[in-house]
């Protein structure tokens, strides 16, 4: 099958530090995968290596055989912080519409057709009748699915969530596995989380970045040993980088 | 007031000419203030709009010394607010820690250059003020063309590309993801920002242009949840407050550069204080859970 996103041996420094070494990592198109590790371990700096947003300073990365630059038009991609204004005046629907840019026709105003495909994507995420809301008016929650509906209105092939459930209470998060439980079946999935639970029942495959990243495949244990090589894992992690060899699909974490 | 009126309505009066070009930047205000305040680059408009001086005065020395006749000052003050909005664009773009540095040094390099233009310039009268204060009851019927063309252009592109612009105001990393070139369409923001900076000289000087960039858009912003929303409300409020401000100022006799402004700043106060009444209003009458 084809990769999603593949790293061949890339590493990348921010001034000198050492951020990812050596990572190769192949996602296949159709996974659902997630990723964890401590704050600091270069969890978003390996998704916005795949995104093109950095480069890294040796090795390759490939986005569905394309240079991450070009390849990002196939990813919808979920930011873990609403790095911009909270007041800026926009409604809904024309931050779901962005999903859409790259396609705007060159008299520059969406065709009805996207209106209603992002329409679609309200549906989906289970917002409809909040379009012409302000999105500054949202609650937290709000703001995460309709930043999902943007990333889902790019029709992507895979989708990338950096930590989706941060902001966001039970019952939202209830809301958000089963709907990212029926679009598994349609998309890549790669998922940057803490949450341990959350990891659990929706992928039997987890990456952990810590500097260097490796894979692990987890199906064959019950719920109860997961949790606690996770749980010992991380904790282990927060004092010392992942420093065992990189591992293939396949091979239980030991 | 009668006697305002007259003379608006007496063809090719000079406040007739005040009248027609403020209401032609009415519509610049409006359209590129709103993304200016929405953006949050207000002090980069203020930049531009003192870099200004160093156009306007190497247009007035040029004339004075190489006998460039064709220079106007208008013409100068294009070419250094292009120059200007280039520079601040490009580091702020590639070099982000030092945007602020580079706008202050922008703003008082430029400033600084005018004023020994201006100085070693012997034909210049020394009215200063004009271009500090604006001087909108001198506007010429050729710099009303000048002005319709530029805001025709700004306010077109500015429609054109709205959808991209605001992306690019909103979320960045998400309108580059999507293949929007980015840095272009900042640079071109910024492009347009300075071309109507180049507008609100002539009618308020550099010191108080900004005033105008950014009231009427803070007012409409205040008032409305959508960018386009909040467009034609700044464009419909500068119209009145500019108009009016000529109004009084011929009426009786003072600039009309400060009338115009004190009147958006009492505007943008009388929005903010309605949105805060209603927002009170709306909290006094939730229903109360015993």
């Amino acid at each position: 099958m084809a990769a999603a996103i593949e790293f061949r041996h890339a590493s990348f420094r921010y001034r000198e530090v050492s951020v990812l070494m050596d990572v190769s990592l192949r996602v296949a198109e159709g996974e659902c995968v997630a990723m964890i590790g401590p704050n600091g371990g270069g969890k978003s700096t390996l998704l916005k290596l795949a995104l093109g947003l950095l480069k890294p300073d040796s090795g390759s990365i490939q986005v569905f055989d394309h240079a991450p630059h070009t390849g990002c038009r196939l990813i919808g991609y979920v930011p873990q912080h609403l790095h911009f204004d909270p007041k800026f005046p926009i409604t809904c629907m024309e931050v779901v519409l962005m999903g859409r840019l790259d396609r705007l026709p060159w008299w520059g105003r969406y065709p009805a057709a996207d209106r209603e495909a992002a329409r679609e994507t309200f549906r989906r995420v289970g917002l409809s009748g909040l379009e012409e809301r302000p999105f500054a008016a949202l609650s937290g929650g709000q703001k995460q699915r309709i930043l999902i509906a943007r990333a889902l209105c790019t029709e992507p092939r895979l989708l990338l969530l950096d930590e989706p459930t941060a902001n966001v209470d039970l019952t939202v998060e209830e809301r958000f596995v089963e709907l990212l439980e029926e679009l598994r079946q349609k998309v890549t999935i790669v998922l940057v989380t803490h949450d341990l639970g959350l990891v659990e029942r929706l992928t039997d495959q987890v990456i952990c970045v810590n500097r260097r990243v490796h894979r692990h495949r987890v199906s064959d244990l019950d719920g109860e040993t997961l949790r606690q090589i996770y749980s010992a894992e991380l904790r282990e992690q927060h004092f010392a980088p992942c420093d065992h060899e990189v591992s293939g699909p396949g091979t239980p974490p030991a | 007031m009668n006697a305002f009126l007259q003379e608006v309505l007496t063809p090719g009066s000079i406040v007739q000419l005040a009248t027609l070009a403020s209401l032609i930047a009415s519509v610049n205000f409006g359209v590129v203030g709103t993304y200016v305040v929405a953006r949050r680059i207000t002090y980069i408009a203020a930049a531009i709009a003192h870099s200004v001086l160093a156009g306007i005065g190497f247009a007035v020395f040029a004339r004075a010394h190489f006998g460039w006749d064709w220079c106007a000052p208008v013409l100068g003050a294009i070419v250094a607010a292009v120059i200007s909005a280039i520079i601040i664009g490009y580091v702020s773009l590639y070099l982000r820690e030092r945007e602020d540095t580079i706008i202050s040094v922008v703003w008082a390099v430029g400033m600084s250059a005018g004023l020994l233009f201006l100085y070693y310039s012997p034909g210049f009268n020394g009215n200063l003020e004009s271009f500090l204060v604006g001087s909108i009851l001198y506007i010429a019927p050729a710099d009303l063309w000048i002005m319709g063309a530029l805001g025709l252009v700004v306010v077109l592109l500015c429609l054109f590309f709205y959808n991209p612009l605001m992306a690019v105001c909103f979320d960045e990393e998400f309108a580059r993801l999507r293949g929007v070139n980015v840095p272009l369409y900042y640079m071109l923001l910024l492009i347009l920002t300075s071309l109507s900076v180049v507008l609100l000289v002539q009618l308020a000087g550099i010191v108080l242009a900004i005033a105008l960039i950014v009231l009427p858009a803070a007012a409409g912003l205040h008032a409305t949840g959508k960018l386009w929303h909040a467009m034609c409300l700044a464009t419909v409020l500068a119209m009145i407050q500019s108009t009016l401000g000529i109004a009084w100022s011929y009426t009786v006799e003072i600039p009309a550069g400060p009338a115009i402004i004190l009147l958006s700043a009492a505007s943008y106060l009388a929005v903010f204080g309605w949105k805060w009444w209603q927002s009170l209003r709306a909290a006094s009458s939730l229903p109360i859970r015993s």
